[in-house]
C-alpha cells in the first residue's frame, strides 16, 4: 500500500513493469521488491527445498527469499534479489521454482514430505541402489530442488572490468561512511566511497531521526553533494564492495546499466579492482530474524526493513502490522507506522518490559507461536504471561537484534569476535590489513555513535596516509543504546526456519547435533545452513546459538562463523569482461596476412599468430593439392613465405658474444661480423629449450632468431641469465619481432629474383650460404640473410613492418614471374620434413642435445646454461630415443604422426613401445610419406624395418628406419 | 596482490611471471659435482613463512626483482633487483 507524501521515490515519474506477465505500477527509485509491496504482492517465491510460498523478508542485499529471474531469452539472469533491483519500463521479472504458477505449485507437497526431507535426508535416503543415484535420484532431486534457470544461450550483452587506486576506499555510504569520507575528503585524501545502494545515505533514508537538525535523508544529500563536488572524490553508487584481498586490494561489482532497459552502450555491470592504501568498513548492520513457527510466512518481514519500506519508498507492507522483538530499537516501527497512519495491532516484545510508544497494544514477556494464512499472513498466535490470543495481521515485523556486517574482516583469514553486550559477531582486531571497522559493521548502532565513529576512522586513515585533518564538527543526532536481550528461538511445534534460502529450520540443526555433527562446519555442511547464494546472512548466528543451545556450550564456545569471498554474488561475465569470443586470445596478425587471406588463404594458428596454411590455386580441391605444387615450386623455381612470426630478439654491448656463448651450447663469439650460425640452446636440466638462428651485423650487435612458439621463454631466459646469473656482462636485448617484417624467399631462382628486387643484385661471393648484411630495397633500408629452412638456396629478407605489405606484394609478384608463387605452413612443414629439420614437434621439452644428433655443438672449450646436467647419468647413451627419418616399406604407405614404434614381430602395447613419430608430411619430391621420430638406439638402426602402430586411428605400416635427412644431405642446393 | 618493483614501484601481480625460490641465482660451478647441481636444478623447500622468490616484470620493465614475502601472512617484506641480489 503506498502512502501519500512519503518516500524518496519520484512520483513525477510513474513506471510500469511485469511481474509472472502481469503489469505493476511504481514510481522511479522503487525496487522490485517496494513496488510490489505497493501493489499489495506479498507472495513472490517459492523456497529452495519445501517449494513453500515465501515473501520479500529484507529491504537489502542479504535477502534470501525473493529472488526472480530477470529479463528474457540468452540474457535473462536468474536469482536477482528483488530488493536490489531497481524497476524501469518495460522491465520483465518472474518468479523462480514454481509450477505451473506460483499461487499453485504441485512440488508444494515436497512440504507434505517434510518428516523424510530433514538435514542429511539425501545421505540416508538415497542409498539404495547405488546405480540410481547418477540416473534416478539425482535428475529429480535436482528439478524438485531449485532456484533460477539459465538461459544456456550465449549472452551478447555487454560487460566491463577495469581498476581503481585510492588513498582511502570507504566502504559503505550510511551516517558512518559519509563521514569518514567528508573528514578524509577535506583532508585531501584520494577518497573512493562506495555503496551497494543506488543512493547515498543508507540508514538514513529508512528512518525518521534528524541529523544537525534536519532531517538524516537530507544531510546525506548535503554530504554527497560536498563530496561530488570535489576532484579527490570518486562517488561510486550501485557498487558492492564483494571481497577484501591481500595488501589493500579490493574486488567491487558496479550495477551500472542494471536499473536502465538492455541495449544502452553502457556495460550492464563493471567489475572493479580496487587498490587502497588504506580503507575503511563501514558496511553497517544486517538485521536477524527470530525463529519461531510459521516465520516463514509471506508477510513475515524484518522490523527495519517495514521502517525502510515506510520512510524511503513510502509503502506500508501491510494494513495491519504486527511486531515481535527483543530490543528497544525496533519499536521504533510500531511508533513510525502508527504516525503515518498505518493500523499497528499488537507490540509482542520478549523481554519482560518494555515501554509503549503509541496507540496500540503492547505485550511484554511474549512470543509469537504461529502463524497463519495459506500464501500469505492472516493471523498470528501469541503466547503472553496470561495465555495465548489471535492476532489479526497481514505483515508481521521482526527483529532479533542486529548482526554487524563483519563479512570483508573475515576474508583473508580472520575470524570475528563474540561481543555479549550486544550479542553479536564484531570484527576481530586488525582483522583485514589496513581496514578500519567502523560505525554498526564495527559493533556501534546508534547514529551519533556511527558519525563519531566515522570521524574517528578516517582520522586513523590520514594518519596512517600522513595526511593532517581539518576540523570537522560531527551533527547533533540520536543516540539510544540498542537494549537487546538476546532471543534465537521460540520453543513449541511446527517448523522454525533459520535459513530461509535452503529451509533450513530449528529441528534440523538440532537434528545434527543429536547425530554428532556438533561443529559449526559440520553442522553446516550437513545442513547447507548457510550455503545458498545469501552465504547466511540472515541465519549463520541464529544457527551457531541455535547449535551452541543444542550441544551445552556458549556461543564463543560453539565456535564463529566465517564468511568468504564474493559478499553477494557476481557475474561470471563481470568478472570475465573481455575475454569471450575473440577476446579470450588476443589475435597477432603479419603484415602479409590481408594479402594471404585476400589471395584464398586459410589461415591456421601458430600461439597468438595466424599464418597461412597453404594458396589454393583454381582447380585444386583439397590442400594436398595445393602444398604438393607449392613443395615442388619451391624446389624448382621459388617460393615466398612470411616468417615474421619467428622471434627475433636483438642483442647488443661489449659483452653480446661472451654472453651468447654462454646461453648457446656452440659459440657465437668466433662468429664473424656479416656471418649466420644456427644455434641451440638447453634448459638447465640439460633437455633442448629451443634452437635457431643469430647473425652478428657487428661487433657488438647480435639479431637472434627463436621459434615462433617460444619466442617470449627465451626473452625471459636471456634475461634471467643475464640479470641473475652474469649481472656482471655488460649487455642488453630488446624483443623486434614486430619491428621487422621477414619473408623467405627460397629455390632455384631465389638469387635471380632478388637481385631484381635489391637495389643492387647479389652474387655467391659476396653473399655465400649464412652471409647476412645490410641492403636496400627500393630506397629502404632492409637486412638480408641467407639462410634456409627447406633445404633449398634461400635468403630471409627483412624491412621495417610499415613496408611488410608492399615487400610481399613484390616479392609475390616476382615470383609469379618466375614460375613460382607464395607458400604457406603445409608446404613449409613438408619442405622441413624432407631436409630432417626439427621444430618443437622434435625439440618438445623431453628431448637433449643428444636425442637429435647435436650433442656434437655442446662446444667442450667453455661453459654454457644446461652443459653440465646434459651428461648426467640416463641422458647419453643407447638407451635413449634418438631421432631418426622413417619412410614406409610396406603395403600400407601412409604415416602418422603421434604413432607408436615397435619391433615388426613384437606386440604393439606400451611394454614393448621403442619409439614414436613426431612430424610426417608427404613428400612430392620423393612420392612417398615420411617421418621423423624418436626410436631407441635410432642411430644405430639405421636400414632396420619397424613397425609404426597409430592405435587411436587405426593405422598400421612398416617402414625403414633412415637418417633424418632424406634430402640433399652433403647440403650442396643450398650452397649453390 | 602487489608487487613492489624496485624500478617500477607497487605493481599488480598479474604483470609479473613467476619463477620460484631465489636459489636460482646461486648456479655451482661447472665442477661443483652432482649433489650440488641435483640440489640447485631440482630441490627445493617448502617453506610455512618467508621466502626468498624470484618474479620476473614481463609486462613492465623486464627485471627480475628477488621478492621476499610470507606464505603464512601474504606479507611482502621488500625486494630488490636480482641483478643486485648477489649469489
Amino acid at each position: 500500500m503506498r502512502l501519500d507524501g512519503k518516500g524518496l521515490i519520484d512520483r513525477q515519474k510513474p513506471l510500469s513493469f511485469g511481474f509472472d506477465g502481469r503489469p505493476i505500477a511504481g514510481f522511479e527509485g522503487d525496487t522490485v521488491a517496494s513496488a510490489l509491496l505497493a501493489n499489495g504482492v506479498r507472495l513472490v517465491g517459492r523456497s529452495f527445498k519445501y517449494h513453500r510460498p515465501r515473501g520479500i523478508l529484507s529491504a537489502g542485499s542479504e535477502e534470501p527469499n525473493a529472488l526472480l529471474q530477470v529479463g528474457r531469452g540468452a540474457a535473462s539472469v536468474p536469482n536477482v534479489r528483488a530488493t536490489v533491483q531497481e524497476i524501469y519500463e518495460g522491465l520483465e521479472v518472474a518468479s523462480q521454482n514454481r509450477w505451473p504458477s506460483l499461487k499453485f505449485d504441485l512440488l508444494g507437497v515436497n512440504d507434505l514430505a517434510a518428516p523424510f526431507l530433514s538435514a542429511g535426508f539425501y545421505y540416508k535416503t538415497f542409498m539404495w541402489p547405488r546405480a540410481f543415484w547418477e540416473r534416478v535420484y539425482e535428475p529429480i532431486i535436482r528439478r524438485a530442488a531449485g532456484l533460477g534457470a539459465l538461459s544456456g544461450a550465449h549472452n551478447e550483452d555487454l560487460y566491463e572490468k577495469a581498476f581503481a587506486h585510492c588513498d582511502l576506499l570507504v566502504i559503505g555510504a550510511g551516517p558512518c561512511g559519509l563521514m569518514a569520507a567528508l573528514v578524509a575528503a577535506r583532508a585531501g585524501a584520494d577518497v573512493i566511497l562506495a555503496d551497494e545502494d543506488s543512493m547515498f545515505g543508507g540508514r538514513l533514508l529508512a528512518e525518521e531521526g534528524e541529523v544537525g537538525g534536519m532531517p538524516g535523508a537530507e544531510w546525506a544529500k548535503g554530504a554527497v553533494r560536498e563530496l561530488a563536488a570535489m576532484d579527490n572524490v570518486r562517488l561510486m553508487p550501485r557498487t558492492t564492495v564483494t571481497g577484501a584481498y591481500d595488501q589493500g586490494t579490493y574486488g567491487a561489482l558496479e550495477r551500472v546499466a542494471l536499473h536502465k532497459a538492455p541495449g544502452g552502450a553502457a556495460p550492464r555491470e563493471c567489475f572493479w579492482r580496487i587498490v587502497a592504501r588504506r580503507a575503511i568498513l563501514a558496511a553497517g548492520a544486517i538485521e536477524r530474524p527470530i525463529a519461531f513457527a510459521g516465520n516463514d510466512r509471506p508477510g513475515v518481514m524484518m522490523a527495519g526493513a517495514v521502517r525502510a519500506y515506510l520512510h524511503r519508498w513510502g509503502v506500508a507492507p501491510g494494513r495491519k502490522v504486527a511486531l515481535f522483538c527483543n530490543n528497544d530499537d525496533a519499536h521504533r516501527t510500531a511508533q513510525d507506522l502508527s504516525r503515518a497512519g498505518v493500523d499497528v495491532a499488537a507490540v509482542i516484545d520478549a523481554r519482560g518490559e518494555a515501554e509503549a510508544g503509541g496507540d496500540y497494544p503492547v505485550y511484554t514477556g511474549a512470543h509469537v507461536i504461529g502463524t497463519r494464512g495459506r500464501t500469505g499472513l492472516r493471523e498470528i498466535t501469541l503466547r503472553h504471561s496470561g495465555g495465548t490470543a489471535r492476532i489479526k495481521a497481514d505483515c508481521l515485523a521482526m527483529s532479533g537484534g542486529w548482526n554487524p556486517s563483519v563479512h570483508l574482516t573475515c576474508h583473508t583469514g580472520a575470524r570475528p569476535v563474540w561481543n555479549e553486550k550486544i550479542a553479536a559477531f564484531v570484527p576481530a582486531e586488525a582483522a583485514v590489513e589496513g581496514l578500519i571497522p567502523a560505525g554498526a559493521a564495527a559493533g556501534e548502532f546508534s547514529t551519533a555513535g556511527c558519525l563519531a565513529d566515522g570521524k574517528r576512522a578516517a582520522r586513523q586513515a590520514l594518519a596512517a596516509l600522513g595526511l593532517k585533518p581539518g576540523r570537522t564538527r560531527l551533527p547533533e543526532a540520536e543516540d539510544s543504546a540498542g537494549g537487546v536481550e538476546p532471543l534465537w528461538h521460540v520453543p513449541g511445534p511446527g517448523r522454525a526456519f533459520l535459513d530461509f534460502q535452503n529451509d533450513v529450520s530449528v529441528k534440523d540443526v538440532a537434528l545434527a547435533a543429536r547425530e554428532n555433527y556438533a561443529s559449526v562446519e559440520h553442522m553446516k555442511r550437513y545442513t547447507t545452513q548457510g550455503m545458498a547464494t545469501d552465504q547466511g546472512k540472515t541465519s549463520n548466528i541464529g544457527a551457531l546459538a541455535i547449535l551452541a543451545d543444542a550441544t551445552g556450550r556458549s556461543i564463543p564456545q560453539t565456535g564463529t562463523t566465517t564468511f568468504r569471498p564474493p559478499f553477494s554474488p557476481v557475474s561470471i561475465a563481470a568478472m570475465g569482461a573481455g575475454a569471450q569470443g575473440k577476446g579470450f586470445a588476443p589475435e597477432r596478425f603479419t603484415t602479409s596476412h590481408a594479402a594471404s587471406v585476400g589471395a584464398g588463404a586459410p589461415v591456421i594458428e601458430a600461439g597468438l599468430w595466424y599464418r597461412p596454411s597453404y594458396f589454393p590455386q583454381e582447380g585444386e580441391v583439397n590442400w594436398r593439392q595445393s602444398c604438393d605444387r607449392e613443395v615442388m615450386m619451391v624446389r624448382q623455381a621459388v617460393g615466398i613465405c612470411d616468417v615474421s612470426t619467428l622471434g627475433k630478439i636483438d642483442i647488443q654491448g661489449p659483452d653480446a658474444a661472451a654472453f651468447l656463448d654462454f646461453v648457446y651450447t656452440n659459440t657465437f663469439s668466433t662468429l664473424k661480423v656479416g656471418r649466420v650460425r644456427y644455434g641451440i640452446m638447453l634448459r638447465e636440466d640439460g633437455h633442448v629449450m629451443d634452437d635457431g638462428t643469430t647473425a652478428r651485423l657487428g661487433d657488438e650487435h647480435y639479431v637472434m632468431t627463436t621459434t615462433t612458439a617460444a619466442a617470449g621463454q627465451v626473452m625471459r631466459h636471456l634475461e634471467f641469465v643475464h640479470q641473475c646469473l652474469a649481472p656482471q656482462m655488460n649487455v642488453r636485448f630488446v624483443s623486434v619481432t614486430e619491428q621487422w617484417a621477414q619473408f623467405a624467399v627460397a629455390g632455384p631462382l631465389a638469387r635471380k629474383l632478388l637481385s631484381e628486387v635489391l637495389d643492387s643484385p647479389i652474387d655467391n661471393e659476396s653473399w655465400p650460404f649464412m652471409a647476412c648484411g645490410p641492403v636496400q630495397v627500393g630506397g629502404c633500408a632492409g637486412r638480408l640473410f641467407r639462410i634456409s629452412f627447406s633445404g633449398e638456396h634461400a635468403y630471409e629478407i627483412a624491412v621495417p613492418s610499415r613496408f611488410g605489405p608492399a615487400l610481399f606484394d613484390l616479392l609475390v609478384a616476382r615470383a609469379r614471374a618466375l614460375g613460382g608463387g607464395p607458400y604457406g605452413m603445409e608446404a613449409l612443414n613438408v619442405l622441413r620434413i624432407e631436409k630432417g629439420f626439427i621444430t618443437h614437434a622434435e625439440i618438445h621439452g623431453r628431448v637433449t642435445a643428444f636425442d637429435i644428433g647435436m650433442q656434437g655443438m655442446i662446444s667442450p672449450a667453455k661453459d654454457c646454461i644446461g652443459k653440465v646436467m646434459a651428461t648426467r647419468p640416463g641422458l647419453l647413451g643407447e638407451g635413449r630415443e634418438q631421432l631418426v627419418g622413417l619412410r614406409p616399406t610396406g603395403a600400407v604407405k601412409q604415416l602418422t604422426a603421434g604413432a607408436h614404434i615397435f619391433e615388426p614381430e613384437a606386440e604393439a602395447i606400451r611394454a614393448n613401445a621403442q619409439g614414436y613419430t613426431t612430424s610426417v608430411g608427404f613428400s612430392p619430391t620423393f612420392q612417398s610419406f615420411l617421418a621423423l621420430g624418436f626410436l631407441r638406439n635410432g642411430r644405430a638402426r639405421h636400414g632396420q624395418t619397424v613397425r609404426i602402430v597409430d592405435h587411436l586411428r587405426q593405422v598400421e605400416t612398416l617402414a625403414e628406419v633412415c637418417d633424418p635427412v632424406f634430402l640433399d644431405p652433403k647440403g650442396e642446393r643450398v650452397r649453390g | 596482490m602487489q608487487i613492489p618493483c624496485p624500478i617500477c614501484g607497487p605493481r599488480d601481480r598479474r604483470e609479473f611471471y613467476y619463477m620460484g625460490d631465489a636459489v636460482a641465482l646461486r648456479r655451482p660451478g661447472p665442477d661443483a659435482g652432482d649433489e650440488a647441481w641435483d640440489a640447485y636444478v631440482h630441490l627445493r623447500d617448502n617453506p610455512a613463512g618467508r621466502t626468498r622468490d624470484l618474479w620476473y616484470h614481463e609486462a613492465g620493465c623486464s627485471a627480475w626483482v628477488v621478492v621476499e614475502r610470507d606464505t603464512v601472512t601474504h606479507a611482502v617484506h621488500g625486494s630488490q633487483l636480482a641483478a643486485e641480489a648477489g649469489s
